[in-house]
């Protein structure tokens, strides 16, 4: 009968490269490896930081030499050694004045390959955008469209540079130095990520981007990135993520912090692709990340995330829903394939009256791999008639996944109404044959039954990011029925 | 059109068809009936290319070209459809998308571009006027939470968007109320021409009244033992089967 079995389709995803894999061979300027106050000072030196910056990179590290690796996700790897890593790396080419026109021609031909042109960027899409390699910031575009707003979207060693105040007022106010232990490495040894600033009233009037890529091998990626949204300001943000195919595991430990003052409204949207490992599960990125957002009076955070990369993920985009009437949002599509694991899910931390969350979370397993929801709803004793609603689905491809949903619910205040639903089901023979009698191969099949499955998450995403998401999911489950 | 000649089949090592000849026409309509188990929904899922049924013997052809190398995709390609006895749901895609799909995927493999969404939007009222189909019924998720005539109805608009030449209709009967069934009967006879043919499974002769075949099969245990005009579908009604299991077993 059919010559093309799932066997071969299998077969086929195996050998299927990692698509952004790719090292590109640039000059960079990276420390010794290992770390130790001085390395923390010495980032801190590169960058040429004020003192009370030093200081509070100096704070955290302390407080992390106190602290254990958590354990308790469920998740198994090869811890790292956190001596083995190198804590900064940068292309040598990068000018801290830089202008696009300067930049390394090689780098430019790194983001072509990326699929970035930031020339045609520039003009075509309403998108600025913030790249940032390995440890540093290389380009961020749309400056000047923006500066006329007032808005202030730059690489956050620059913020340190021309916005000490602001930086100072918020750095560390959601996602505190000591917060976990993966927050204070990165506070301590955090190189570079986007800073943004929306002033009051204004709404941003295109989408800003970053896109995270690490290229040099041994090294670890720390960014840091900080969004406030001033009174009732709004913004959408976007997030993008790959690294180089490696045998060994890179780790990936970054910050956001969100910032949502009275009748603002910031939207989160990330697409992770980091490189998940090979088929025997070998490599990838180790993407161990602390989101969180803070929520003042009447405003709105939304946290959108497609995760298709990585080793190992353990990752909670999370808000504190301070204010009344406060609105937190999570939508979340994880998928996992081959060896990959991912403990991914949300806190919503309900403080205000009147506060609403929504948790939506797809996962969608596939290969050996191990997919697990875990989220926490709260609501404290003064958040009176707190709402949340929670729904999270389990798609289960072939028997050696698994999924796992892991619900917390700690409710101090009587009015407070949660609901939460989950369900898990797999994709059948019967639905891929009924497909297939329709004239639609196997392949085709799986990428329609998936993004109908993911569709209230899909549907969340800005447009070209929607469209980058689907075939994202199509690449990352291809064959993997069984 | 369709020709099989002696072909056996098994499932899970365990034989079901054991050496069925069928020869359909084009312009024709075949019924084929018999008691459960007989091995008529293993008939179709064979003919439409199931991969956990394994042919064992046998050859069955369409249109002079013998398929059993070919995938269930390619068969439909070349225009073979199977209305599902219980057909699946697809949550979150809708009925437009997956149609869209379909139809595009049958075109991409003829070589043609996809349909213009205009063109595409002309057929979906077209046929689904014709089978009255309410067009809020469009855009909910395949097959989730419908009724059974729902589901039987929207096979049938399947069939009518994709225009096949060959339509084996698997138990459409069952689960329909008589408004269904008759809204369902009267949408296979419009699209029925001299170039196309249906093959009806049925169990009942009552979807017979609607759709007039021009050959009654009765299958039984995995061979047909009977085959005659309409009136064999009325004999069977009146009097069961056991007189041809008697028959066949004699």
């Amino acid at each position: 009968m059919s010559k093309y079995t799932e066997d071969d389709l299998r077969e086929e995803l195996k050998t299927k490269e990692y698509e952004y894999g790719f090292y590109t061979d640039l000059k960079s300027d990276t420390f010794p490896i290992g770390l130790n106050e001085d390395i923390v000072r010495a980032i801190s030196k590169k960058k040429n930081e004020p003192q009370w910056m030093t200081d509070w990179r100096l704070d955290a590290f302390r407080a992390w030499e106190q602290m254990i690796e958590p354990e308790w996700a469920n998740v198994h790897y090869k811890k790292p050694d956190f001596q083995a890593i190198a804590y900064y790396s940068a292309p040598t080419s990068v000018d801290p004045n830089k202008t696009l026109d300067d930049v390394d021609p090689d780098l430019l031909a790194m983001y072509k390959k990326l699929g970035i042109s930031v020339d045609e960027q520039k003009k075509m899409n309403n998108i600025a955008m913030d790249i940032v390699v390995d440890s540093v910031s290389v380009a961020t575009t749309f400056k000047k469209t923006l500066g006329e707003k007032g808005i202030i979207f730059m690489s956050i060693s620059e913020a340190i540079q021309e916005h000490p105040e602001l930086v100072k007022k918020y750095l560390g106010t959601v996602v505190p130095q000591k917060d976990n232990f993966y927050a204070a490495l990165n506070s301590a040894v955090f190189s570079d990520g986007s800073f943004c600033y929306i002033p009051k009233g204004v709404k941003c009037p295109m989408e800003l981007s970053t896109y995270f890529r690490i290229n040099q091998a041994g090294t670890g990626q720390f960014e840091r990135t900080l969004v406030i949204a001033d009174e009732g300001s709004y913004v959408s943000y976007l997030e993008g993520c790959t690294a180089p195919s490696r045998d060994e595991n890179q780790l990936h430990a970054a910050v956001v912090e969100l910032i949502a003052l009275d009748d603002a409204e910031i939207k989160y949207s990330t697409v992770q692709n980091w490189f998940p490992g090979n088929a025997e599960g070998k490599g990838g990125v180790y993407n161990f990340v602390t989101k969180r957002g803070l929520c003042e009076k009447n405003a709105k955070i939304s946290w959108t995330q497609v995760e298709t990369g990585s080793a190992v993920t353990w990752k909670y985009p999370s808000c504190i829903l301070k204010g009344d009437n406060s609105v937190g949002e999570f939508y979340s599509i994880a998928v996992t394939n081959n060896y990959q694991q991912a403990d991914t899910g949300t806190k919503m931390i309900h403080l205000g009256k009147n506060t609403k969350s929504t948790i939506i979370s797809k996962g969608i397993s596939a290969g050996k791999s191990q997919n697990s929801y875990r989220g926490l709803v709260q609501i404290n004793s003064r958040a009176e008639n707190a709402r949340n609603f929670s729904q999270c689905d389990s798609l289960l491809m072939g028997n050696e996944c698994g999924a796992h949903t892991f619900p917390y619910i700690e409710a101090k205040n009587k009015t407070a109404k949660i609901e939460h639903e989950a369900t898990t089901s797999k994709i059948g023979e019967d639905q891929i044959f009924y497909c297939n009698q329709r004239g639609i191969d196997t392949e085709k099949a799986i990428a329609l039954i998936v993004n109908g499955f993911s569709k209230e998450v899909l549907n969340k995403l800005p447009m070209e990011f929607a469209v980058e998401a689907q075939k994202l999911l199509e690449i990352s489950l291809e064959g993997s029925v069984g | 059109m369709l020709k099989i000649e002696n072909l056996h089949a098994s499932v899970e090592d365990k034989n079901i068809l054991k050496g069925i000849n069928l020869e359909v026409k084009p312009g024709e309509v075949h019924a084929i009936m018999g008691p459960n188990g007989s091995g008529k929904s293993t008939l179709s899922s064979v003919i439409a290319g199931k991969e956990e049924y394994e042919v064992t013997d046998g050859k069955i052809y369409f249109e002079g070209e013998d398929i059993e190398e070919l995938a269930a995709e390619e068969r439909a390609h070349k225009g073979i459809f199977l209305s599902f006895q219980y057909p699946v749901e697809i949550p979150g895609v809708s009925v437009t998308n997956f149609i869209k799909t379909a139809i595009n995927e049958s075109r991409k493999a003829k070589g043609l571009e996809d349909m213009p969404a205009k063109d595409m939007l002309k057929l979906i009222r077209e046929k689904s006027e014709m089978l009255e189909i309410d067009r809020k019924f469009l855009s909910r998720s395949l097959n989730e939470g419908f009724s059974g005539g729902e589901k039987k109805r929207n096979e049938i608009f399947q069939m009518a968007m994709l225009e096949p030449k060959l339509a084996i209709l698997d138990e459409t009967d069952s689960g329909l109320d008589i408004d269904a069934l008759r809204i369902v009967a009267n949408g296979v006879n419009k699209l029925k021409s001299k170039d196309n043919a249906v093959v009806v499974i049925t169990h009942y002769q009552r979807l017979l009244d609607y759709i007039v075949p021009d050959f009654v099969h009765v299958l039984h245990n995995g061979r047909i033992v009977k085959s005659g005009g309409k009136e064999l579908a009325h004999e069977l009604e009146e009097k069961g089967y056991d007189w041809i299991k008697e028959e066949a077993n004699a």
